[in-house]
């Protein structure tokens, strides 16, 4: 086991690599003022990170600074608080703890004021709430604010109409206010050579992904997704550092994959991969740990998720295109995850189904969020019936504790993971998973 | 009995029945009527019904299954925090009372039309349904062209489910039938907010819906014998709050809610239950290329609601501002369904701006099934006193 050390080394690197990014991206937010940059938010869905550098801007991302409150059990007293100030208990709770954590002072996940934005990009990609979150940010902040709107693809593809729209709003409206915000002219020459380095950090993301395909996966696809997915969704796609990062995770990966060795997780390394499954929908991120515990302590292994593709779906073929710059970009928002129509989400959870030879579905159902979850119910039937495996459902929410019912959970996982059982020796499963 | 309190009362008998008849009796017999004749049903909160017309079909507004609808199958679809409309609506599809459809359009409102258009295209794939998508950017050359675009392909696919070209002049002539819709519309509501003891609301309510699924030349017909058998018809006037009702834009509350608001004391002077019977302020012109007046009417001369972006910060909220005034009423009822995002979320702002304005409010959530009506009674009830008291001051 001498490879051992080695594979340490790199592991820790690229995970070292990734909280000093995280990170250092809120240092330049905290500073941002003082530094003289110029600040502006958007979402993870249609996040034009690599136009946004060639402003000099710091991106902020309300959704992101919400998953740090959640995982750090902060955002529940937030929610509370944005309740008590009159918003809707059945709204997102992303929303929520936003605005409680502005109502508390704003402070960052790392206890330093987050920096008033310059200029909210509302990129309306995927989600109603989106329009409505910023447009409560407007009123509070009374600051620029650009629409971006991105068409839903109704009909399971990107039109031409679709596309030549979000290249005019690129051109007519987006690039003029960055460039009015933060001073700087735009050089579509700058915005070309962040879209290349896109493009590679996508090709060896695309690998690390598509390694699940293996029997054991050396990842999981879903918890781990997480950690894997936060440079290329952030403030990092178009840089060379998440370049780096990449290339360091496939590097270790590799190592993995080499040695037939499982994923790791908190609790060390998974030597035996005895379900896997693919998970649709958001995790729960206020017990995140604890949920990614209940998988892995049965030996359940996730092997691909939607989720990983809420920020840009890359698997599919789509590179970030230094050629056609503004056209990628709008192509890259189109694609997003949650833009694409219930019949295609189906026929892409079925995919993963087969090409990484999955043993079933299971649906985490997120009570904030309607984008993903209206027709879920619909989602689960359908891949039963298309694939022949069976699917589970539970219902859990992103960052309101309230909605997260271990034990409750714990039990479905359970008896889902033994209904799989059950199939593979034939047996007639005698408990639903509903 | 005087003829003409019969008049209103056989008007809104009428109008109850269209309402009740979750079979649409009247939609199946318009169609078969005439061989070749199709039928295209359209979820809130708004599709530009000239051009279906114009291909020679009905609009048929879905608007759930209401109170009146049991849900057993529509619940298997949804998890308990989604709304009921797309429970009742995909109930009445499983249980073959929109077989005769031969289009959905789902109009760009919140995700859970959104998703449920692709859910129709999987559950009835012989169906041809649409997510039909407006422009949230106003500039002609932007937004203007995606969305006559958009139009354009909506009116291929209408013309290739009624076998037959849709032609401009098809499109002029059913634009001045709905010009002639709208402003009657308008005209009970200037009619009612003038004299709202005359039209009660629950009336008022019946004779709109009739107008999601009447052909448009006889709803106008109703129109018309509605305002004049309401003007002629002698009621009693009472001493009650003027109110303007909002959030209540897609699922909509059962009928004996309206009944119970007017009931408390309140006069319901304006709303927003079916925005697309006024959602242009005024006449689309009938003149020139009829696509891009519907799409220049959409851009600039057009209703605004949650589901549409207001980029003006400062006019944020000012829709609702204006229609107190242009209604006289008092005070605001927002009433939402529960789990609704575009009424819900949209409401903090909404009430920032009535408070800057001095202009009372309070609100509540109900269920289109909802049968308990006592506390929206005496929420609504206490409401009107105190805008009574309030004005007194
Ligand atoms: S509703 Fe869903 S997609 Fe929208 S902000 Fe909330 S979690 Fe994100
Ligand atoms: S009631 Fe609200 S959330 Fe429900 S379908 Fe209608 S607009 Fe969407």
């Amino acid at each position: 086991m001498s490879a051992m050390p080695a594979s340490e080394t790199v592991k820790e690197l690229s995970m070292l690599k990734q909280k000093e990014m995280i990170a250092g991206n809120y240092e330049m937010l905290a500073t941002a003022k003082e530094a003289g940059r110029k600040v502006v938010s958007t979402f993870v869905p249609g996040n034009l990170n690599e136009l946004m550098m060639c402003f000099d801007m710091v991106n902020n991302l309300p959704e992101i600074n919400a998953i740090q409150n959640a995982m750090r059990k902060k955002s529940g007293g937030y929610i509370m608080e944005a309740e008590k100030r009159g918003h809707s208990e059945d709204v997102c709770t992303y929303v929520k703890a936003d605005l409680g954590m502005l109502a508390k002072g704003n402070l960052g996940p790392d206890g330093r004021p987050l920096p008033d934005p310059d200029l909210l990009l509302l990129s309306y990609t995927g989600c109603f709430t989106f329009m409505k979150w910023f447009e409560l940010l407007r009123q509070q902040y009374k600051c620029e604010t650009a629409m971006l709107h991105v068409p839903y693809e109704g009909d399971g593809h990107a039109s031409k109409n679709m596309r030549d729209y979000v290249v005019k709003q690129l051109k007519e409206e987006v690039i003029p206010k960055l460039e009015r915000v933060s001073g700087i002219k735009f050089d579509i020459d700058r915005l070309r050579q962040y879209l290349k380095e896109s493009a590679k950090a996508e090709e060896d993301f695309v690998w690390v992904l598509e390694s699940a395909k293996h029997k054991p996966s050396p990842i999981d696809a879903y918890f781990g997704g997480v950690y894997y997915i936060g440079p290329i969704f952030t403030a990092f796609r178009g840089t060379a550092d998440a370049t780096e990062y990449y290339r360091l995770l496939r590097q270790e990966i590799e190592q993995r994959v080499a040695q037939k060795l499982g994923p790791v997780t908190p609790d060390g390394e998974i030597h035996q991969e005895r379900y896997r499954l693919v998970v649709e929908g958001p995790p729960n991120w206020t017990s995140f740990r604890d949920f990614w515990k209940m998988f892995y302590d049965e030996g359940a292994i996730v092997v691909a998720s939607s989720y990983t593709k809420v920020g840009g779906v890359y698997d599919l073929g789509f590179r970030h295109d230094p050629e056609h710059p503004l056209e990628s970009l709008a192509e890259y928002c189109l694609g997003c995850y949650t833009n694409r129509n219930l019949p295609s989400r189906i026929d892409l959870l079925e995919k993963y189904i087969r090409d990484y030879e999955a043993d079933g579905l299971l649906i985490n159902s997120i009570k904030s969020c309607n984008s993903f979850s209206a027709g879920q119910l619909l989602v689960l039937r359908e891949i039963e019936r298309r694939t022949g495996k069976p699917a589970a459902f539970i219902e859990t929410d992103l960052c309101d504790p309230r909605y997260f019912s271990p034990a409750n959970i714990k039990t479905r996982l359970e008896s889902y993971l033994q209904m799989i059982e059950q199939k593979r020796h034939g047996a007639a499963p005698s408990v639903a998973a509903e | 009995m005087t003829m003409t309190s019969t008049a209103t009362a056989d008007i809104v008998a009428r109008c109850q029945s269209l309402f009740d008849d979750l079979n649409f009796a009247y939609a199946r017999e318009w169609k078969a009527a005439t061989p070749g004749r199709k039928v295209i049903g359209y979820l809130p909160f708004y599709v530009p019904r000239e051009l279906i017309h114009a291909a020679g079909a009905l609009p048929l507004g879905v608007l759930g299954g209401g109170d009146q609808l049991e849900v057993i199958h529509g619940d298997a679809y949804y998890q308990s925090y989604i709304c009921r409309i797309p429970r009742s609506t995909v109930e009445l599809g499983v249980t073959g009372r929109l077989d005769f459809v031969d289009g959905m359009l789902f109009p760009s409102i919140c995700d859970v039309i959104r998703n449920l258009s692709g859910m129709w295209k999987i559950m009835f794939p012989k169906v041809k349904s649409r997510y039909f998508d407006v422009p949230q950017n106003y500039r002609d050359e932007v937004g203007g062209t995606f969305y006559i675009n958009e139009l354009g392909e909506l009116r291929q696919m209408l013309a290739e489910i009624s076998g037959r070209e849709v032609g401009d002049d098809a499109i002029r002539a059913s634009i001045a039938l709905y010009n002639e819709n709208r402003r009657l519309v308008r005209e009970v509501y200037a009619f009612r907010a003038k004299q709202p003891w005359k039209a009660p609301s629950a009336e008022v309510y019946l004779v709109m819906r009739a107008g999601m699924i009447l052909a448009v030349e006889e709803h106008n017909r109703l129109l018309r014998d509605y305002l004049a058998a309401a003007a002629a018809e002698d009621r009693p006037r009472r001493d009650n709050s003027r109110v303007v009702i909002t959030g209540a834009f897609c699922e909509q509350p059962p009928l004996s809610l309206i009944k119970s608001i007017e009931l408390a004391g309140c006069y319901i002077v304006d709303d927003d239950f079916m925005l697309v019977n006024r959602w242009e302020h005024s006449d689309v012109p009938v003149e020139g290329d009829p696509i891009q007046n519907l799409a220049l009417a959409y851009l600039h001369n057009s209703g605004d609601t949650s589901a549409k972006y207001e980029p003006d910060q400062k006019k944020k909220g000012l829709y609702l501002v204006e229609a107190v005034k242009r209604s006289g009423a008092e005070g605001v009822i927002f009433a939402a369904p529960s789990f609704c995002d575009p009424a819900l979320l949209e409401r903090p702002m909404l009430q920032e701006v009535l408070a800057a304005h001095g202009i009372p409010y309070i609100a509540f959530k109900y269920a289109e099934n909802s049968g308990q009506m006592q506390p929206i009674r005496e929420q609504a009830g206490t409401f009107a006193d105190s805008i009574k008291l309030w004005s007194e001051q």
